[in-house]
């Protein structure tokens, strides 16, 4: 299994490497091999409720395992901060070999300071923890599963963390009027591939709880493409001229959730972080 | 007597009539109901005058449409530099302290119309096109809501749209009625699923085509919808809703259908009959188009800049520490 693991990370190195000097990599053996089920328009269906099952939205880069995401020095090492330590080891960060083509995130020297700062600030600043809208691509591999509804005429997401939505614009609508938190989303058709281009994101999400980040001009290009009868492979290719030195992308399978009465159920965590956010405002403040 | 039945009746055959026309289709054959619709209507939810009839004369309708836009060109007027404060505690329910001018309000330009017919109100039955009264249980609950609405003590005493958790005025419903903005919808349709996205506070609704509802114990915000094709008609029966989601006054047994209907390209008609007999001495019915509209929706992003909830909070926690107490809660 091990070896396995390591000759696609190798893979997905080589394929980095090959995107980095112009060459499109080429499409995946079982993308190839696998036609998917069509829609009535003959596209590649999407419908189904999927999710990633890795710890990207832990740490995009490769990591082993700590003991807490906000942690504060020990006098033999990092131990949880104190306001995580009663969750023991459930606030413990599964370790994972990351899911990024190369071994680091391509930051300017001042981003990666900044990187780090957030990164140790995580508690007052990752918007997971206030239930802000996820951004793209972390929406994604949010550890919830979100929803795709396909028909002829339109391609929408709904993802049950916060509820967030996408509305993948099949005619471009021309630039995004506003800046949001998902953005403007436009999505086409490469062969088996549904290829997304996102712009008009606001500078407040972030891509992982580790602090990664990027600023108001990103722009995200995502590739989803049917692998199998229950899999499908998801790329991100993620540009942002003031915080990149050069594009970079990230690459995961989604799997689709297969229990017979699977449903999105309600996560609205706006509910979940009154307390967090408004506590202190109460008339007679909780001890 | 004798017209009302002719009324009545073209109403209730409407869904019929549409089946010969040339609606758009599916591939798999259904009413195709996919799309950007305005909900927009300037007809209320119940009938403004005691014993006002279902319909409005062309000329009433006329008047309406008139005295909206009059309002609407007032509204867009550069506010006055020179205007004084407005009153200590406001002058409406919504503070009346200038925050919305005619720049946010989008109420539509014209009143709800039906095989020709402009109504008066959204409500249809009962017959006198108003709310039936609520049940003695209904009553209570409903007072205890606006009691505590009128506190300021803790977060959960707020409303579910001041707190960004839902839509206000039930926009996304169900059942969804109009409000006074952001009343655009996005309809998705697959032959497992009707995805209807509320622009505020970006709720998708999922309806699951057919299928058994949720377990009791699953409540949903929204609750639980599963559809099924009547004819041409759309029919959605949601039931399984939160004992904190609240439709004028109702209770976790909720149980609202809803009927769509697509009655030509640029029309959608929207009926639903809402029961909850621990809320209401009888189940009601309202009615009224959900129009064609090119505009997409926008991120409604409530949460994320949700100032004015702390501020409502610390204002009141001032108002404490001054004992100034008294200029707010206004009823709602």
């Amino acid at each position: 299994m091990r070896a396995t693991r390591g000759a696609r990370v190798f893979l997905a190195g080589l394929l980095s490497a090959a995107s980095l000097i112009g060459v499109a990599p080429a499409p995946r053996a079982e993308a190839q091999a696998y036609r998917a089920p069509r829609t009535a328009d003959g596209k590649p269906d999407l419908n189904g409720i999927w999710q990633a099952l890795n710890t990207a939205n832990f740490d995009l880069q490769a990591h082993v395992a700590r003991p807490a995401l906000a942690l504060r020095s020990g006098p033999h090492g990092p131990v949880p901060a104190k306001e995580v330590l009663a969750l023991g080891a459930v606030g413990a960060v599964p370790g994972g070999l990351g899911v990024i083509d190369g071994a680091e995130i391509p930051y300017q020297p001042w981003a990666l300071d900044r990187k780090k700062e957030n990164q140790a600030n995580w508690l007052a600043r990752d918007p997971e923890i206030k239930c802000y809208l996820p951004g793209v691509p972390r929406a994604t591999y949010m550890p919830y599963p979100f929803q795709i509804f396909h028909s002829d005429k339109a391609i929408f997401i709904a993802y049950e963390y916060a509820g967030a939505t996408r509305n993948i614009y099949l005619t471009d609508p021309g630039p995004p009027p506003v800046e949001s938190w998902m953005g403007q989303s436009v999505g086409r058709w490469e062969g088996e591939t549904l290829v997304v281009e996102s712009t008009g994101f606001n500078d407040r999400t972030w891509l992982d709880r580790a602090g990664n980040f990027h600023s108001d001009e990103l722009k995200v290009v995502e590739r989803y493409s049917r692998t199998g009868p229950d899999h499908m492979q998801y790329e991100a290719t993620i540009t942002d001229p003031k915080v990149f030195t050069r594009p970079w992308t990230i690459r995961m399978p989604l799997y689709r959730r297969v229990e017979p009465n699977v449903a999105l159920m309600d996560f609205k965590c706006v509910e979940f972080v009154e307390e967090l956010v408004y506590g202190q405002y109460r008339k007679r403040p909780l001890p | 007597m004798l017209v009302a039945a002719l009324l009545l009746g073209v109403w209730t055959s409407a869904g019929a009539q549409t089946s010969t026309s040339s609606i758009p289709r599916t591939p798999d054959g259904k009413p195709d109901l996919q799309g950007f619709w305005d909900a927009a209507t300037l007809t209320p939810l119940e009938r403004p005058r005691q014993g006002q009839g279902k319909t409005l004369t062309p000329a009433e309708a006329t008047a309406i449409e008139r005295a909206a836009a009059e309002r609407r060109d007032r509204g867009v007027r550069p506010s006055d530099p020179n205007r004084k404060a407005p009153p200590a505690g406001g002058v409406d329910s919504a503070g009346g302290v200038g925050g919305y001018n005619g720049f946010w309000v989008d109420r539509g330009s014209s009143v709800t119309s039906i095989n020709g017919e402009a109504r008066t109100s959204i409500v249809v039955d009962p017959p006198d096109g108003h709310v039936p009264p609520f049940t003695p249980e209904g009553r209570a609950r409903a007072r205890t809501r606006r009691e505590l609405a009128n506190t300021f003590d803790d977060v959960e005493a707020r409303p579910l749209g001041e707190r960004c958790l839902m839509s206000f005025g039930s926009s996304a419903g169900p059942p969804a009625l109009p409000v006074m903005y952001n009343n655009i919808k996005q309809i998705v349709q697959t032959p497992d699923h009707v995805m209807i996205l509320n622009e505020m506070v970006h709720d998708a609704r999922i309806v699951r085509m057919h299928g058994p509802h949720l377990p009791g114990s699953i409540r949903k915000w929204l609750g639980d919808s599963i559809g099924r094709w009547e004819g041409d008609t759309l029919v959605v029966e949601t039931t399984n809703f939160t004992n904190k989601t609240f439709f004028r006054g109702s209770s976790e047994n909720l149980k609202v259908i809803e009927r769509f209907t697509r009655l030509d390209a640029k029309t959608l008609l929207y009926q639903f009959t809402v029961e909850d007999s621990t809320t209401w001495t009888r189940p009601w019915s309202g009615e009224y188009v959900w129009a064609w509209s090119e505009q997409p929706l926008y991120e409604y992003a409530c949460h994320e800049a949700n100032y004015s909830l702390e501020g409502i909070l610390k204002g009141a926690r001032r108002q404490d520490a001054d004992g100034s107490a008294g200029n707010v809660g206004r009823p709602r």
